[in-house]
């Protein structure tokens, strides 16, 4: 057996708060995240609400270091605050790694929201109404005046990570993927391989996204994947129920603290959990669905459950990637009563996202924080609004109330806009 | 790393100013040519610098099979390079995957498993099209005012149903992996001029351990359009002054450098198992024996004044590849021709590289190719994998007056000669502090 990858320390920055245990009440609860959007004016837009991250300050997290990072975008002070979070929950605050090259910073995170004002009025003034067209020369000097070059630099996918790893001294291996509303979980599962590989002792992992923007809610909107029930903003989002009509479009940040067992060992610290599996596959399908039979999926799982060395018996939970929409919620729920067979409806698989709402890059990593908390409090949380029972959505959701369990090995979905699919098991740490 | 499995690059894809292939990159590079000049995609009298470097015509129709000839209408540019790279890439290689097979351009029956073909591809944050966008946009207005409220009302409506498909990052990799059939993991790294080398370097572990046996990897970008320009205008990184001499515009490690040029291009090589490409007899350009990452912790937006991020990466990949600094026989540099940040990969260089540092070959491609962002790694190792199989060094332009600290040994004006075995290549990222170093070898058994 190879390098042992396990959970020291978690932080997140959700819908719901940000505290941990606060949180993880709030979702045994049922509570939801959910309020009319406030970020901008979204009153005639088809969807007029979201799942925000309220009354947001980043000096609550890193107090007078906040200072320096007053230029990042929202993704990146929520990838900071829920960092800060998890290094403190790690107690790597009082006692910071030797080697700093042996800390990597792996994140799923978006890029930064669009510098929307600016950038509008410079392509309005651009316009040219008699040739019907934009015209390059005027919009460049009206562009080079209205934005700005940090705005634009921060909005670029890499950043999170950059801030992280300045903030954190983190000189090992960096990376950003996006993967869609895959990317985190992806992200964690290569920062678990590069840990078992020995490129670095401790990983920064997770995910970080915010696109509650005009633009982001225009491309989902546009798209039709949003839930346009406006008059039931709370109960919008309905995985796996009949009524579902869209996913809810949530921001926030999800961050891990993985660390090689050794390493953990030496310092005292406490494993939460052990990352034990990971797949990852393609459908290489369709850019707009998912392949019928769900094979994708199917394959991320199975891949993530043989590489633990476990089989299909021993999975005793799954966070499912749950969106609400019509397409995903079906297929999903047929690829685990593909890959489970007879026991699928024996095993209970439930969304947060009925409550969080989809934090799109950052989804995967808070559904994985959920995870952790579960193994350790025997508990496993709800699918929320679940009230009309679908013909193709025929498992175990845990519907609206959560339910005890003791959870040995549990396996994490996140699926991917144009076919990513991943899949992560965790397993309470033992000796 | 023991117990690990060993790649093999066996097929290069390159889509430069230089030509769609990697033949016409070879032999314009060989040539001295440079694909930099005055950008004609759209006016760009009004920015601080006109020049750009530019991928002669394509179209992405020409490189997917004739089912999927109606998804090119939802490819931004960047996904359009990376289609084509693919395309490239396979060939050059080989491989008959779905593409090539319902094209009728297969040498063979398909002679790969899709369940173990997987991709790494980088992307840069694609810039929605503006004239696209602007015209949606515009339609919003109320007396020259922008009006959020119409927008969401009606203005919305006059965007494509699809349009946000064009723009995300991972449809680089998504498309590419349904146009070829690759259903193995799929990864988008996003880490600026960085992500080419991270994703070539992911793809080389996702095949050393086992979860694939080829992956195509690379990167592929395009800033050239009217907001990727800006953005770079904003920064002050563009070389400006040059633009009646753009083959002497962008000039790395340069005692007069001044700046970048914009460009577009992308990179997709194959990564091959090596037991894999010997049982089908793949030409095999060279294997890939090191990687290494890492990160400045000075700033995000600065480059390092030591090299200190940079050198982490280089000896990561020096100790991942079981080999000494003397082993190197030249290094694929990155040269953005930028005043602080060729100091520190200099700097970076002669830390790593120590006596071996003073006269040792490299290339620049920046000089003839400008900067494609993050497709611009994995045509530098490209360029690299072919110095390798050649034992020549292809011109570096503008790098003939060099900075006093710059001592490596570029071939200024013609190919120069060079056995080379071992090659260091190494990528950053200008702002983000991600850095990268990939060494490939001679493949001798």
């Amino acid at each position: 057996m190879g390098r042992r990858t396990v959970i020291t320390g978690i932080g997140w920055v959700t819908p719901l708060g940000c505290d941990i245990e606060d949180v993880w009440g709030r979702l045994l609860r049922c509570e939801s995240g959910i309020e009319p959007t406030t970020l901008f004016d979204a009153r005639t837009f088809p969807t007029t609400f979201s799942a925000e991250v309220k009354n947001f300050r980043l000096e609550d997290f890193l107090g007078a270091d906040a200072a320096r990072h007053a230029d990042a975008a929202r993704n990146s002070r929520f990838a900071l605050a829920a960092a800060q979070l998890a290094w403190t929950y790690a107690g790597l605050d009082k006692a910071p790694p030797r080697r700093q090259e042996r800390v990597g910073v792996y994140l799923g995170g978006g890029e930064g929201p669009i510098d929307f004002d600016n950038f509008v009025s410079a392509a309005v003034a651009g316009w040219s109404a008699a040739e019907n067209r934009l015209d390059c020369v005027r919009w460049a000097a009206v562009a080079a005046e209205r934005l700005n070059a940090v705005r634009e630099i921060e909005q670029d996918p890499n950043m999170a990570a950059a801030h992280v790893a300045v903030q954190f001294h983190a000189a090992g291996p960096n990376f950003n993927t996006l993967t869609a509303c895959a990317a985190s979980t992806q992200a964690l599962g290569e920062a678990y391989s590069i840990i078992r590989r020995g490129d670095a002792d401790v990983m920064i992992s997770g995910g970080a996204h915010s696109m509650i923007h005009p633009l982001g809610t225009t491309g989902f909107n546009r798209l039709t994947a949003l839930s346009t029930r406006n008059d039931e903003y709370k109960t919008s989002s309905r995985p796996f129920d009949r009524t579902r009509d869209g996913f809810v479009l949530g921001e926030g940040s999800g961050i891990l603290i993985l660390e090689e067992l050794e390493h953990a060992r030496a310092r005292g610290a406490k494993p939460l959990a052990e990352i034990t599996g990971y797949g990852s596959t393609a459908d290489a399908f369709r850019i707009t669905d998912i392949h019928e039979t769900g094979r994708g999926g199917i394959a991320a799982m199975r891949t993530a459950i043989e590489s633990a060395g476990l089989t299909i018996d021993q999975i005793d939970y799954i966070s499912t990637h749950g969106t609400g929409t019509e397409e995903n919620d079906k297929i999903e729920s047929l690829a685990i009563r593909t890959l489970f067979g007879e026991r699928a409806k024996q095993v209970p698989a439930s969304s947060v996202k009925s409550m969080f709402g989809h934090l799109i890059a950052a989804a995967g990593a808070v559904e994985l924080i959920t995870c952790v908390l579960a193994i350790r409090d025997g508990i496993m949380p709800p699918t929320a609004n679940y009230r009309e029972p679908d013909p193709n959505c025929d498992l175990d959701y845990i519907p609206n109330a959560a339910r005890k369990a003791e959870l040995r090995h549990v396996l994490s979905n996140s699926f991917g806009f144009g076919g990513q699919n991943d899949s992560l098991v965790l397993s309470v740490f033992e000796e | 790393m023991t117990g690990e499995r060993r790649v093999a690059i066996t097929g290069l894809g390159t889509i430069t100013p230089l030509g769609i292939g990697i033949e016409p990159l070879w032999e314009g590079l060989m040539a001295g040519r440079c694909g930099l000049k005055p950008i004609e995609a759209f006016d760009a009298s009004g920015l601080a610098s006109r020049l750009g470097g530019e991928i002669p015509a394509f179209r992405a129709a020409d490189y997917v099979p004739k089912s999927y000839r109606k998804s090119v209408k939802v490819m931004a540019r960047d996904i359009e390079i990376a289609v084509a790279a693919a395309h490239a890439a396979v060939r050059d290689a080989g491989l008959n995957t779905r593409c090539l097979v319902e094209r009728g351009e297969a040498s063979g029956p398909a002679n790969l498993d899709p369940t173990r073909f997987g991709a790494n591809i980088g992307a840069g944050l694609i810039c929605a099209d503006l004239q696209e966008l602007a015209g949606a946009l515009h339609t919003a207005a109320e007396n020259g005012q922008f009006s959020l409220a119409r927008w969401g009302a009606e203005g919305m409506n006059n965007l494509t149903p699809l349009w946000l498909l064009k723009f995300l990052p991972n449809m680089l990799g998504c498309h590419v992996t349904i146009v070829h059939d690759a259903q193995a993991p799929s990864n988008t790294i996003t880490c600026g001029e960085a992500s080419s080398h991270l994703a070539i370097g992911e793809a080389y572990r996702t095949i050393a351990r086992g979860a694939a046996d080829v992956c195509i990897c690379g990167g592929a970008e395009s800033k050239i359009n009217p907001m990727g320009v800006v953005r770079q205008q904003l920064l002050n990184r563009l070389a400006t002054g040059w633009d009646d001499t753009p083959a002497r515009a962008c000039r790395p490690f340069s005692a007069s450098r001044r700046g970048i040029v914009v460009s577009e291009g992308g990179g997709l090589l194959i990564l091959e198992e090596m037991k894999h490409a010997r049982a089908r007899q793949a030409r095999v350009y060279g294997e890939v024996i090191g990687f290494g990452a890492s990160a400045n912790t000075n700033s995000w937006t600065e480059p390092d004044p030591d090299g200190t991020g940079l050198l982490t990466a280089i000896r990561a990949a020096l100790h991942d590849a079981g080999i000494s600094a003397d082993a190197i026989d030249a290094v694929g540099t990155f040269g953005a021709g930028l005043v602080g940040h060729d100091a520190s990969e200099l700097k970076a260089l002669q830390k790593a590289l120590g006596s071996r540092f003073d006269g040792l070959p490299a290339i620049a491609t920046k000089g003839a190719l400008g900067n494609a962002g993050a497709g611009a790694g994995a045509v530098d190792l490209a360029v690299c994998a072919m110095a390798l199989a050649h034992n020549t060094l292809p011109p570096s332009l503008n790098t003939d007056d060099p900075d006093p600290e710059c001592r490596l040994a570029f071939a200024t004006k013609d190919p120069a000669d060079a056995r080379i075995r071992c090659l260091l290549s190494v990528g950053y990222s200008l702002s983000g502090g991600q850095n990268a170093a990939l060494i490939i070898r001679k493949c001798e058994e």
